[in-house]
C-alpha cells in the first residue's frame, strides 16, 4: 500500500505572541512547524505501512526553506520527501494549490492519499477535498479513526457535527484526518540519523506538467482584497473587591446579556 | 501581480515585518525583502510609514466567462436524517440581502429529504426550490451530492453560491468549486457586495481570528463561500409565503464511498460547540476531571456548552470534541468562560472572538486575563459554586 501524505510548513504559533494593543499576532522571527493535523496524517500512513507494507512519500508544496519539513517527516518513519517548488507556484489559493499537488501526485502514483483536516495558518480545509476532485477520486474528510484496512478497501469514521458516519471506501482514495486519529510518535533516533541523510526529491513547474495558467496567484481565481486587524472587542476588567461582590457584577451582566 | 520594496526609501524600520501574515518579510543588509512566502495580501502595504512598499500589476486577467450570464444567489440547504439543519436557514436570511442588492432571486437546493422540507425553505424566505430527491442523496456522499451540484451551477448558472462551514459543507463543497471551475472561500463570518463591481466581499478570520480578510472573486462565477454556522441571522418564517418547487431530475449518480451508519452523539450532554451562545471552558486549573462536573452544571444553568483546554484533554478529563483552540474548535460564543485556563496562545486563537470573555483564575498574571472582558482572580472551586447559587438566586 503507497501512501503520499500532503503536508504544509506554518508559523509554529508556541513563538507567536499577541500584540494586546492590537490584537494582532507579532509573527517577527517566528520559526516555522509542520502544521499539526498533517504530523496525525503522516502517522497514519506509517501505521498503514507497518500494517500492509509500501511506501509513505511525503510532499509539500513550497518555498526550498520547506525542505525542513519534509526532513522531520522522514525522522518520524517517512520513507522519502518530495519537495513542489517554483517561483511560479507563489501566491496560490487553494484551487491553484490543490491543482498543483495533483499534477505531482499523479507523476508519483499511490494508493492512499493522506491530508491534515485543515492548516492552522489559513484555517481553509479545502485543499484535500479538491485534490481528491481533480484527480478523480473519492474522498473521506475529517476522518478520526480508520475502523478497518486491506489492501482494497478501508471502513472509516467521518467526524460530523452531531456525531460521526462510519463509511465504507475503495482503494484509491484520499482522506484527512483530524487529532483524533492517533497520537503522532516522537521521532526515533534512527530516524533523526535518515532524516540528515535523505535525500529530498525536487519536482518544479516543468516537471509535474502544469499548464501554465493555472499555478500561482495567476491560475487563483480567489484574491486576498485586504488583510485588517479584528475589531476589538468591549473593555476589558478585572472584577475587584469582595468575591460576593464580583460575583453579583458579574451575574448582573449575565442578566443584562439575557443569558439568565 | 508583484509586491516591490523601493529600496531608496525603506528606512528598515520592520514595521512590515510584524505585519505580514505568512512571515514572508525579513531584513537583509538594512532593507525589507519579500521571500516566496508572499501571498500578495498586501497587508504591508499599509503598515510601511515610508510609502516603500508598492503593488506592481499586471495587466488585468480577461474574465473567464461573461460574467453577466451568472444571476440569483443561491444557498445550500443542508439535511440530515430528512431533518433541515439550522445554518441552511441561516444562509437563507443572509441570502435574502445579498438578493435585494442584486436585484436577483434567492433559490434553495435540497437534496434528499421530502416536498414538506422544499415547503419549509420557502416559508424561510427561498423563491425557488430546487429539490432532488433519490435514494443516493438520503445520506450524504460527497461525489454524488457534488455532482447533482455543480449539473445545477452549469445549467441555471447562479452569481452566488452559499452552503454552512459546516462538516458537511466544507467536505463537499471543494469538490462542486473545482467541477465547475471557480473559486471558493472557506467559513466566512460576514459578506457583502462591493459597490463598484458587485463582487461579493467574502470576509472571513484568519490565523484562528488574529486578523480577517477580504477576499474576492473577480473573474470567475459563481462565487462560493462556505459560511461559519450562527453568525448569520434566519429570516422571517411566514408559512404563507408563496415560491416555487422544481424537481431535478436524477440520474446516473454514482458514489464509490458508502455511509454504513450514522452514530448521533448529540443526545445528553454533548452538545456542538458551534451551536451554542456560552461556553464553560475548564482547564488543567480544575486539577480533578470532577471540576467539569460544576462546569456541566454552570452551563446548563447557562444553556450552553461545555468546553476544555488541550491540557484538560490530554489529561484524559473530558474527549477530545469539547476541545477549543487551535488543534481544536475555533468558537465564537455570545459568551466564554474560562475556568483554571492559562491562557497559551494556541487556547486563544481559537477563542478570542468570543462576544464576552470571562476569566476565572487563581494567578492574576495569567494569560488569558489580557483578552478577558471580566475577570476574576480565584479559585475555581471557590468561585464557580458561587457563581452558580447566585444564578439560581436571581432565577428563583
Ligand atoms: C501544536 C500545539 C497545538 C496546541 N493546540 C491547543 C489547542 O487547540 N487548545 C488548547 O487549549 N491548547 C493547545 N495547545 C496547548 C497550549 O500550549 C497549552 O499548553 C494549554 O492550552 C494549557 O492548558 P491550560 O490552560 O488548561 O493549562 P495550564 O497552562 O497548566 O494552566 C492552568 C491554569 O489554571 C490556573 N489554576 C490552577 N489551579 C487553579 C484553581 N484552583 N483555581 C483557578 N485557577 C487555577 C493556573 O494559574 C493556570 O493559569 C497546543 C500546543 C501545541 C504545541
Ligand atoms: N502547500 C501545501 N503542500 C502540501 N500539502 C498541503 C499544502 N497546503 C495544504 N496542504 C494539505 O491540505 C490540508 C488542508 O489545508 P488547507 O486547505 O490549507 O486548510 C493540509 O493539512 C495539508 O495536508
Amino acid at each position: 500500500m503507497n501512501c503520499i501524505v500532503c503536508i504544509k510548513q506554518v508559523p509554529d504559533a508556541a513563538e507567536v505572541k499577541i500584540n494586546p494593543e492590537t490584537n494582532t499576532l507579532i509573527r517577527e522571527g517566528v520559526p516555522s512547524m509542520i502544521n499539526p493535523f498533517d504530523v496525525n496524517a503522516i502517522e497514519a500512513a506509517v501505521q498503514i505501512r507497518e500494517k500492509l507494507g509500501g511506501k509513505v512519500t511525503v510532499i509539500t508544496m513550497g518555498p526550498p526553506q520547506a525542505d525542513a519539513a519534509l526532513r522531520e517527516a522522514v525522522s518520524m518513519g517517512a520513507d522519502e520527501g518530495i519537495l513542489i517548488s517554483d517561483k511560479a507556484f507563489a501566491g496560490s489559493d487553494t484551487w491553484a494549490t490543490s491543482y498543483t499537488l495533483s499534477k505531482a501526485i499523479s507523476k508519483i502514483g499511490f494508493d492512499i492519499i493522506l491530508c491534515g483536516k485543515q492548516a492552522i495558518d489559513g484555517d481553509t480545509a479545502q485543499v484535500g477535498p479538491e485534490v481528491a476532485e481533480f484527480l478523480d477520486i473519492p474522498h473521506v474528510a475529517f476522518v478520526k479513526k480508520i475502523e478497518e484496512i486491506s489492501e482494497k478497501s478501508l471502513v472509516v469514521h467521518r467526524h460530523m457535527d452531531d456525531g460521526y458516519d462510519v463509511v465504507e471506501t475503495p482503494v484509491p482514495v484520499l482522506l484527512t484526518v483530524t487529532r483524533e486519529i492517533n497520537v503522532p510518535r516522537l521521532p526515533s533516533l534512527k530516524g533523526k540519523m535518515a532524516a540528515k541523510k535523505a535525500v529530498i526529491g525536487k519536482m518544479d513547474f516543468a516537471a509535474i506538467g502544469a499548464e501554465e495558467g493555472k499555478v500561482g496567484l495567476k491560475g487563483s481565481p480567489t484574491q486576498v482584497q485586504n488583510i485588517f486587524a479584528p475589531p476589538v472587542k468591549g473593555n476589558r476588567r478585572m472584577l475587584e473587591g469582595p468575591i460576593e461582590e464580583q460575583i453579583k457584577t458579574l451575574v448582573d451582566e449575565l442578566r443584562r446579556l439575557q443569558c439568565v | 501581480m508583484r509586491i516591490v520594496i523601493d529600496k531608496d526609501k525603506c528606512t528598515a524600520c520592520g514595521a512590515c515585518i510584524g505585519s505580514c501574515p505568512v512571515s514572508a518579510i525579513a531584513m537583509k543588509d538594512d532593507k525589507a525583502v519579500i521571500d516566496d512566502f508572499c501571498n500578495f495580501c498586501k497587508a504591508c502595504i499599509n503598515a510601511c510609514p515610508e510609502g516603500a512598499i508598492l503593488e506592481i500589476k499586471d495587466e488585468e486577467a480577461a474574465p473567464a466567462a461573461d460574467l453577466s450570464a451568472y444571476k440569483g444567489v443561491w444557498v445550500f440547504a443542508e439535511q440530515r436524517e430528512g431533518k433541515l439543519v439550522s445554518v441552511g436557514l441561516e444562509l437563507l436570511g443572509e441570502g435574502r440581502k445579498l438578493a435585494e442588492i442584486r436585484k436577483a432571486e434567492l433559490c434553495a437546493v435540497l437534496l434528499g429529504a421530502t416536498e414538506a422540507e422544499a415547503k419549509e425553505l420557502i416559508a424561510w424566505g427561498a423563491d425557488k426550490v430546487y429539490h432532488a430527491a433519490d435514494p443516493m442523496l438520503e445520506k450524504f456522499n460527497d461525489e454524488p451530492y457534488s455532482q447533482i451540484f455543480s449539473l445545477l451551477i452549469n445549467q441555471y448558472k447562479p452569481e452566488i453560491v452559499l452552503a454552512g462551514a459546516s462538516a458537511l459543507g466544507r467536505s463537499f463543497f471543494p469538490r462542486v468549486a473545482c467541477k465547475v471551475n471557480t473559486g471558493l472561500t472557506a467559513d466566512c463570518t460576514a459578506l457583502g457586495i462591493q459597490e463598484e463591481t458587485g463582487h461579493l466581499l467574502q470576509i472571513r478570520p484568519a490565523f484562528g481570528g488574529n486578523i480577517m480578510a477580504t477576499i474576492l472573486c473577480p473573474n470567475d462565477r459563481p462565487q462560493m463561500a462556505t459560511v461559519r454556522p450562527k453568525v448569520m441571522k434566519k429570516g422571517e418564517y411566514d408559512a404563507g409565503r408563496k415560491g416555487e418547487i422544481i424537481k431535478v431530475p436524477v440520474s446516473g449518480l454514482v458514489s464509490k464511498t458508502k455511509v454504513v451508519e450514522i452514530v448521533q452523539e448529540s443526545a445528553e450532554g454533548i452538545v456542538n460547540l458551534h451551536d451554542v451562545e456560552v461556553i464553560v471552558s475548564g482547564g488543567r486549573g480544575l486539577t480533578d476531571p470532577k471540576g467539569f462536573e460544576m462546569l456541566k452544571e454552570l452551563a446548563a444553568l447557562l444553556g450552553g456548552a461545555v468546553g476544555a483546554s488541550r491540557a484538560a484533554v490530554d489529561e484524559g478529563w473530558i474527549p477530545y470534541r469539547h476541545q477549543v483552540g487551535q488543534t481544536g474548535k475555533t468558537v465564537g460564543p455570545k459568551i466564554y468562560i474560562a475556568c483554571g485556563i492559562s491562557g497559551a496562545v494556541q487556547h486563544l486563537v481559537g477563542m478570542q472572538s468570543s462576544d464576552i470573555i470571562i476569566a476565572i483564575n487563581k494567578n492574576p498574571d495569567a494569560a488569558i486575563f489580557s483578552v478577558a472582558t471580566y475577570g476574576i482572580v480565584g479559585d475555581v472551586y471557590e468561585v464557580v459554586p458561587m457563581l452558580i447559587s447566585k444564578i439560581k438566586e436571581v432565577k428563583g
